[in-house]
Parts: structure tokens; C-alpha cells; sequence
């Protein structure tokens, strides 16, 4: 039994390491490339190893594009992009979940459908509608393009969420004299907080990577993504692995920031 | 169990805080509506430039730069973008009556679906008369109507690159450079045989790349003399049999070449027709290991097409009159011969070029005055007076590529159902036909 | 379900917002960009219908669009159980590994494009380490390989896109107490059968989540496509922003777009039933 037992453990650790090494090489290959010579990408078969490590491609394409100032929007468009998805999702996503009312698969229906249209398709009429309103090229415009897509995930996110919740907890409590939104904040969202964490996190991901809605509504104030792939896709493929690497930097470390928040409410409930 | 719910409250203080930091930093970080990402925003009065061309991070640089030095009449504001991302901002701001932009700049194709949205540039031009223009430009300017809708900009066209070591598969009897598409074919025949039979030749058939233009300006004007009107004539079915045996002997990874100075560069072809502009680079600092060639001969002579770019102003620009100075000095002959120098575009003007040009521009340089000046060239235009649907009349060529040359099917049949599209589009703009084809209105696939 | 009689003012007052927002900045612009596209120089038209099913690309593009839903939806999900049941089972170093596998989380479909056209490229990783070992390479993304052009668009997708399932499965493994599950090892249950009847079921509702919003994301895929093999795998989302972008005809566009906005809501709405079905049977 215990023979077997180490085997298993030594099979999980095993399927761990080279799950972890089919996500994590191609970001050690997309770092290899961007940091290579022109030369030395031009080579065949490629070096796999930093023979030649050149950072005379990543400085040029930081110092050329609006790398900062893309970086600092994203970072706002992003964080409002989570708020307003929250303050409109949540309150959705709890009705969902508790209330029986007519139309209500309709309604989820239509939510999604809206994450099924290709935002080419709105693209124009949206820009004339921001220009209309006087939000064109601002990071407004762009917030609001990407609370509109992600509100279905946050609805349906927290509404399995809400689902999962006992309802009872919350009846207890305001049989013992909370009112309906105390009951909501002292017993159900504590034991939805993992899932309101995922959502948030969703729409600040969905946000940070969406680059054509974000791209025809904005000139001057471009997010991140839009403004490095934009001014790349011309441009020959040492830059565009420097532009890539840029953009997978930031989620490295939004990542690294994240995963503690989540594995810490996984480790005090998953016991 | 109350100590499990004390500690998910703890947690959601955090979160709670965590959501507090993140609404009071939101209105802080968004108080001017975001930070600007374009290098050149000149702020108010500037003229904002946006462009189709010099795209490219290194382009746009040395392209600023000339801006910056030469262009002291206004601040501009330069920001270039793919060609369908102009197309939506010009037609959204238009349209809405909200104009930002003050200056527009693209190659014919971009400005032409817009001819409406532009201004009258009849007075600029007349104001240019010393610039010396040719009349094919200036026509090309109208757009099909009766005035002038674009200032030409620059020009270009298409050139073959060849890296040396290509040239010692040259069959006896073959010269550069000027040569028959049957030799050219013979040639790369060759080469592929004694390259351990892998093709040495490129074209850029990838999703952005250029090879309709080869069909449209090279291929078809060369077998049949025409663009549009031998489009499924016996001589086009012959030059599509011969774009398939061609295409036998090109490198199958074409489909994904945008532009073919990488590959080149990389050494994974080393023949390949491109735009001058996408071949630039291809020399690298090896320029004596290359050579540029005019694009082969067929049967009705040697076709070639032209690419210009023009400068419009959209109509409410809130910077006219300063767009007009930036107009006024980018065709001036010193920076038209800058702008061949750092970019390898063309003059439009009649700029005198210099000897001292860098060494793979003087080698396209070269290539471009032979093409031109050929006995029996064939100039054609890109499609004129199509306006939004130039793209869908290339796509019609490139649908021909598809189907004759990946897809395998029968030339003839191919053809005229393509054709069928073409005169569909064609019916329905009822323009007159462009170079090479006769001025026969309305256009149409005979 | 709901377990509450309906307070039907309570329940709209929490959607109101949401329906705002929605109408404002989707139902108005598809009604304006539709109204456009649908109607030709004289009046409706289904011209730009015939259009889009006599172009070459549009058969090959619905083909190629159900073959990747149909392929990777079942192997992501495989995947991402694979991987969530192992972190269950609390490995060393278990923080690590899930770090690096909910990084493409936060990596653009475009950006990973880019680094899977520096594995797949002919002269790109892959290759090269194939050229280390010797071994001839393969042209994998070339248009006369159209399996193994699919291959790299799955491994790609794969790559970038199961971190979304992964965590919503994590999430949802969070809400069953392993209580169940320790009780039905105490009774003897092997490990597939505890999967079976214990963690499974209770991760329905998360599944489902994530079933629905992976298909419909999977038929918005295309960017990964159109950096790895052009034109030549065309996908059905990646044909809308062809013909609008570049073709520059909004008219045949939405008539495609209409199309995914059909399989959509089919998609969606059979999702939704079969949901519904296997609640009441429970």
C-alpha cells in the first residue's frame, strides 16, 4: 500500500512538472526571442539557449512606442473596467441566482449572446456614439466598451457563485434582526468573496487583453496591448517578439499578485 | 465553524479594502480620460497626421524625425495605423461630424473609398505647379470625379530581389537582368533542383501581403496586356497556367509572407518579387551579396504597376490651413529625396536623386529606372475609381490564386466564375476602365 | 433553483442596471450596424448573403470553426480537470505550478499568437530542436498541412485558453467539502468512483459555467489562428473581420456575423437546456 502510494505521488509530481513545463517554456521562448540579436534570430537552427543576449531590440521598441503611458492606462482602464462590472454584475448575478422571475433564461440568454458578437461589427456605430457623447479616445469610452463585455462573465460567474451559497445562513440572520443587505454582506459575501474574486479578476483579464474594440475607439490614449500591436503589425518579427515579451511581463506579475489572493482563500477552505 | 466564518470575514476586509483602493484610485488615475501613447501628440493647434504608411516602428521613427527637422510650419502630430483601423477612424469621425484628424495619408487605395469625405485640393495643387507632377498622378488624384481629392506623396513599385548565390543556377543562355517569364521559370527550375530540391523563390501571398499586385500590375498586363478586360481570355488562361507551374517551384511557406525582406534576411528564399519598401531591408549590411531586377517580360511586353501614396485633408479638418503647410513641404525635393533615402519611397516630384543614396535603395533605385524604362513596358494602375471596393476586386485575384494554384482546380472554370464577381462589382460602380486596359466605360470583363 | 416565492420588483431592480448598460452599448449599435448592413442601394437585399456563400473562403471557415469547437472543447476540459484534481491532490510546490498555469490567463490572444508563431514557424523553435535531434523538420504551418496547421491552432489554444476553465474549476472544487469525499473513501469507493458520483455532480454548476463561455469564446477564436496560418485555416470570426476590415464590406460582414450570433445562441440555448433537463431528473 505505501509502495503504491509513493508511485502515486511520485505520478502526480511527475504530470505537475510537465503540465507546468508545456505552459512555461513558450514564455521562456518568447523571452529567448525578444532578447536576441537580430542576427541570431536569423540563424537556423535557432540557438535554445542565451548565447547571444541582445537587448538592443526591447530598448528600441520601449523607447518608440507609448509604452508607459499605454501601460498606465490599461492599469486604469482595467480597474474601472472592474468596479463598474462588479457594482452592476453582482446585484445581476445575486438576482439570478435567488429570484424566480419571468424572462429570467431569456435575460441569461441575451448576456451571453452579446459575448457571441464580433465586436468588429459594433465597432463603428460605438465610435460614433462616443463621439457623440464626447468620450472618444478617452480611457472612459474603452471602460465602458469592456464593462458591456464583461458583464456576462461577472453575471454568470457569481451567480453559480450565489447558487452555491446557503440560503439558510442568510435567512438566519435576518431572522435575527439583519436587514436584507447586512445579511448579504455579513453572510453572503464573505462565502462568495472566492467567486466575486474570480469574476473581478476575469473582467480585469478580459480588459487587459482586449485590443480591437479598444483600438477603434481610441487614438491618442491607446491601453497596452492595443497600442504595442498596433503600431507592431508591420514591423519585422524581432520587434514583434519584443512587443509580445511586453505584454507577457505585466501578466507575470498580475499573475504572481493574484494567484496569492486566490491560493489563500483556497488553502482556508479547501481543508 | 464560527472560527471558518471569522476567517473568511478577515479575508473579505482585505477584499473589501482591495475594492475601496481600487474605486478611490480610479477617479485619481482617469482625471484627464487617460495618458497619451502617441509619441508626436503636439497638444492643441498641432496637425493630427494619421497615416497608412510607415507603419513599421523603425519607418516611423526615421519618418518622425524628418518631420521634426524639416516640417517647421506646424507641429504634427504623426500617427500611423493599419489600413483598416484608418478606414474605421476616417468614417467614424467623418460621419459623425466630430473631425480630429487634419491630415490623411495613404496610398491610393486607402484615400479612395473615402473621395466624399475630402476636401477640394484643386487650389494646393495649382499652388504646387513647380513641383512638376505628371498628369497620370494627377488624374489618379480625382478619384473619378472632376477634382482634386489627394496631393500625390510618394510612389513606389515592385522589384524582384535576387541574393547572388541564386545566380549560379542561372541556365546558359539566361542574363540578368532583363529577362522572359519562361527563362525566369527555367531559372528557378534550376535552382530548386540544385538548392537539394527546395524552392528558392518567394512571393508575398500571405494575409497582408502584396501578391494580388503581382497578378494585377505584372502577371496579367505582361500575357495578356490587360487588367480587367482579358480577364478570362485565352491569354490569361495561359498566364495562369503559367503562375501554376510557377508556383510549383515557389516556397509553400509564401502563404504566410507578409513581407518579403524577412525571409530573405532569414535566407529561407533567396529570389522574391515585393514592393520596394518591403525589400529595403533584405540587403542588410551585405548589399554587394545582392541584386535587384526589374520584374521579368512575357509575350505583350514588360507589365509593371505603380503604387502612390497621396496626402488628403478631411473635409472639417480642424487644421486645414496648417495641414496645407505640412502638404506644401513634404513634397518639396528635399524631403521627397529624404524620404527615398530613409524609407525607400519614391519622389513624385521631379526631384533630382542623389548619387549618394544608401547602397540597397541605390540598387532598387536602379532596378526601377531599368523597369521603367524597358522597351515594351506596360504601366498599370492599381484599380481606379472602385473606391471602397478595391479590396474586393483584389480578392478577387487573389481567389484565382487560390483556387488555380493551392485548390488545383481547372484555369477556365476559375475563371469565369470569378469573372462572374469581378463584373459584379464592376456593374454595379460603372467606372471606366484604368491602365493597361482601354479607357472603355463602362469596365468590364469582356 | 430558487427556493423563494417570486419578488419580481427585487429581482428587476438588481438587473436594471445590468439591462442599461447592455441595451446602451450593444442592442442600439447592433440595431444601427444591422439596419446598415441589410439593406443594399435599393432596399433590403439578400445580395450580401449570396455573396458570402459563393465566396471561397466561407464553407471552409464554418468547417474549420466546428472542428475546433468539436476538438477542443472536450480536450480542454479534459485538460483542465487533469490539472485541478492534481493541485487537489496538493503536490509539492503546488503554488508554483498553479502560477504558471493561469498565466496565459492574463496574455492576450494576439500576444500568444506571437509566441506560438516563434514554436511552429519554419525556422522557429520546434523546428530547430527537431534540427538537434536530427530530425528532418516538419513545415507545420504550411497550406498544404492542413493537419498539422489544426495541430498548432489546438496546442495553441489549448495553451492560452485552459486557464480560463482551470480556474473556474478550482473555484468550484473550493465549494464541495472533502468531508463527502473522505466519507466515501472511508466506505471504500476507489478513486474514479468518488470522482464519479461525488466530485463530479457537485462540480456541475461550475462546468456549465464553463462549458457555455468557452464555446461561445472558442467561435470568437482568431486571432491565434490568424498569427499561426494567415488565411489558409480561415475561421468564421476571422472571416467577419476579413471582409470588414480589409475587405471593407460591412454588408457581407455581418451577414457572417449573424451567422456565429446564430450557432451562438443555438449553442447557448442547448447548453441551457440540457441544464435544466438534468436538474429536474436529479
Amino acid at each position: 500500500m505505501s509502495a503504491r502510494r509513493r508511485w502515486e505521488r511520485a505520478a502526480i509530481q511527475a504530470a505537475c512538472v510537465a503540465i507546468t513545463l508545456f505552459m512555461g517554456v513558450p514564455l521562456y521562448l518568447i523571452a529567448l526571442a525578444a532578447l536576441s540579436s537580430r542576427d541570431s534570430l536569423n540563424q537556423f537552427p535557432l540557438p535554445l539557449l542565451p548565447t547571444d543576449p541582445s537587448t538592443e531590440t526591447m530598448s528600441t521598441f520601449l523607447q518608440s512606442t507609448g509604452v508607459t503611458g499605454g501601460f498606465i492606462n490599461s492599469l486604469t482602464v482595467g480597474l474601472g473596467t472592474v468596479v463598474l462590472a462588479l457594482l452592476v454584475g453582482v446585484p445581476a448575478g445575486y438576482a439570478v441566482a435567488r429570484y424566480a422571475f419571468r424572462g429570467k433564461d431569456t435575460y441569461q440568454l441575451i448576456l451571453l449572446l452579446t459575448r457571441a458578437l464580433p465586436i468588429v461589427v459594433l465597432s463603428v456605430p460605438l465610435a460614433r456614439i462616443f463621439l457623440d457623447t464626447g468620450l472618444y479616445d478617452t480611457t472612459y469610452a474603452v471602460m465602458l466598451l469592456h464593462t458591456a463585455l464583461a458583464l456576462p462573465t461577472t453575471v454568470l460567474i457569481t451567480a453559480a457563485i450565489f447558487v452555491g451559497v446557503s440560503h439558510e445562513q442568510e435567512e438566519a440572520a435576518m431572522i435575527f434582526g439583519a436587514s436584507p443587505l447586512q445579511a448579504f454582506l455579513r453572510v453572503v459575501a464573505p462565502q462568495a468573496l472566492p467567486g466575486i474574486a474570480a469574476a473581478a479578476m476575469f473582467a480585469f483579464m478580459l480588459s487587459w487583453n482586449e485590443v480591437l474594440g479598444a483600438t477603434v475607439l481610441t487614438l491618442n490614449q491607446r491601453t497596452l496591448p492595443a497600442q504595442v500591436l498596433t503600431t507592431l503589425a508591420d514591423s519585422p518579427l524581432a520587434y514583434r517578439f519584443a512587443g509580445g515579451l511586453a505584454l507577457v511581463l505585466p501578466a507575470l506579475v498580475f499573475i504572481a499578485v493574484m494567484r496569492r489572493y486566490l491560493l489563500n482563500m483556497w488553502g482556508t477552505t479547501l481543508r | 465553524m464560527t472560527n471558518r466564518i471569522n476567517d473568511d470575514l478577515r479575508i473579505s476586509r482585505r477584499g473589501l479594502l482591495g475594492l475601496g483602493l481600487g474605486v478611490a484610485a480610479v477617479p485619481a488615475l482617469t482625471a484627464c480620460g487617460g495618458v497619451s501613447t502617441s509619441g508626436a501628440d503636439g497638444g492643441e493647434g498641432s496637425v493630427s497626421f494619421l497615416s497608412t504608411q510607415f507603419t513599421q516602428v523603425e519607418e516611423r521613427q526615421r519618418f518622425e524625425k524628418i518631420l521634426g527637422d524639416r516640417v517647421t510650419a506646424a507641429k504634427v502630430a504623426f500617427n500611423p495605423v493599419d489600413a483598416s483601423t484608418f478606414g474605421t477612424t476616417v468614417k467614424s469621425q467623418l460621419d459623425a461630424g466630430k473631425v480630429q484628424l487634419s491630415l490623411l495619408g495613404g496610398v491610393h487605395g486607402d484615400l479612395a473609398p473615402h473621395a466624399d469625405r475630402l476636401m477640394d485640393l484643386d487650389d494646393l495643387l495649382g499652388s504646387l505647379g513647380d513641383r512638376g507632377f505628371t498628369s497620370d498622378l494627377t488624374d489618379l488624384a480625382k478619384l473619378s470625379g472632376s477634382t482634386t481629392k489627394y496631393v500625390p506623396w510618394m510612389q513606389a513599385t515592385y522589384v524582384l530581389a535576387v541574393h547572388k548565390k541564386a545566380l549560379e543556377w542561372l541556365p546558359s543562355g539566361v542574363v540578368t537582368p532583363q529577362m522572359t517569364y519562361d527563362q525566369f521559370l527555367s531559372w528557378m527550375t534550376a535552382a530548386r533542383q540544385g538548392n537539394g530540391n527546395k524552392p528558392v523563390f518567394g512571393i508575398p501571398a500571405g494575409p497582408k501581403g502584396l501578391y494580388h499586385r503581382f497578378f494585377q500590375g505584372f502577371l496579367l498586363p505582361s500575357f495578356t496586356g490587360g487588367q480587367v478586360t482579358t480577364f478570362r481570355s485565352p491569354d490569361a488562361v495561359t498566364a495562369w497556367q503559367y503562375m501554376k507551374e510557377l508556383w510549383a517551384q515557389t516556397a509553400p511557406a509564401s502563404t504566410n509572407y507578409d513581407s518579403m525582406q524577412e525571409p530573405l534576411q532569414r535566407g529561407e528564399v533567396l529570389v522574391a518579387w515585393d514592393h520596394v519598401a518591403r525589400l529595403r531591408d533584405a540587403p542588410g549590411d551585405k548589399p554587394g551579396d545582392w541584386l535587384m531586377l526589374p520584374a521579368p517580360s512575357g509575350p505583350k511586353g514588360l507589365g509593371y504597376m505603380l503604387v502612390v501614396a497621396g496626402l488628403a485633408i478631411p473635409n472639417g479638418a480642424p487644421e486645414a490651413a496648417k495641414a496645407k503647410e505640412v502638404v506644401k513641404a513634404l513634397t518639396t525635393g528635399d524631403v521627397q529625396v529624404d524620404v527615398l533615402r530613409q524609407n525607400a519611397f519614391f519622389p513624385v516630384t521631379n526631384a533630382q536623386l542623389p548619387t549618394d543614396l544608401p547602397a540597397a535603395v541605390g540598387l532598387e533605385a536602379a532596378a526601377v529606372k531599368r523597369q521603367q524604362e524597358t522597351a515594351g513596358a506596360i504601366v498599370s494602375l492599381p484599380p481606379v475609381g472602385v473606391g471602397a471596393r478595391d479590396a474586393e476586386v483584389g480578392q478577387v485575384f487573389k481567389n484565382v490564386f487560390k483556387e488555380v494554384c493551392l485548390d488545383g482546380k481547372p484555369v477556365q472554370g476559375v475563371l469565369d466564375s470569378q469573372a462572374g464577381q469581378l463584373n459584379a462589382i464592376l456593374d454595379e460602380l460603372k467606372v471606366a476602365c484604368w491602365r493597361p486596359d482601354p479607357a472603355g466605360s463602362p469596365c468590364r470583363v469582356a | 433553483m430558487p427556493r423563494r416565492r417570486a419578488r419580481i420588483p427585487a429581482a428587476v431592480l438588481l438587473i436594471a442596471p445590468s439591462l442599461v448598460v447592455m441595451t446602451a452599448l450593444f442592442a442600439w449599435p447592433l440595431v444601427v450596424g444591422v439596419g446598415q448592413a441589410f439593406s443594399g442601394p435599393d432596399g433590403p437585399t439578400l445580395a450580401y448573403a449570396r455573396r458570402m456563400l459563393d465566396d471561397p473562403y466561407f464553407w471552409p471557415a464554418v468547417r474549420n470553426t466546428a472542428l475546433l469547437i468539436v476538438v477542443l472543447i472536450p480536450v480542454q476540459f479534459a485538460f483542465a480537470l487533469t490539472m485541478a484534481l492534481l493541485l487537489r491532490e496538493r503536490p509539492r510546490f503546488a503554488g508554483f505550478h498553479f502560477y504558471v498555469w493561469v498565466i496565459p490567463l492574463a496574455i492576450s490572444d494576439l500576444a500568444a499568437g506571437l509566441v506560438w508563431l516563434s514554436v511552429f514557424a519554419d525556422r522557429g523553435y520546434l523546428n530547430s530542436v527537431l534540427d538537434h535531434l536530427g530530425v528532418d523538420g516538419v513545415a507545420w504551418l504550411s497550406y498544404q498541412n492542413t493537419a498539422t496547421m489544426f495541430l498548432a491552432v489546438v496546442v495553441a489554444e489549448l495553451w492560452r485558453s485552459t486557464s480560463l476553465v482551470l480556474v473556474i474549476v478550482v473555484a468550484g472544487l473550493q465549494g464541495i467539502p472533502k468531508d463527502y469525499d473522505e466519507a466515501a473513501a472511508v466506505f471504500g469507493a476507489t478513486y474514479r468512483q468518488r470522482l464519479r458520483h461525488v466530485v463530479l455532480p457537485q462540480l456541475r454548476p461550475s462546468l456549465q459555467v464553463a462549458l457555455i463561455l468557452r464555446t461561445i469564446l472558442a467561435l470568437e477564436t482568431f486571432a491565434v489562428a490568424q498569427a499561426l496560418t494567415g488565411r489558409s485555416l480561415p475561421l468564421l470570426v476571422g472571416e467577419t473581420y476579413q471582409w470588414y476590415n480589409v475587405l471593407q464590406n460591412p454588408n457581407v460582414a455581418t451577414a457572417i456575423a449573424l451567422v456565429v450570433l446564430a450557432v451562438s445562441m443555438l449553442a447557448a440555448a442547448g447548453y441551457l437546456r440540457l441544464l435544466r433537463d438534468r436538474t429536474v431528473t436529479q
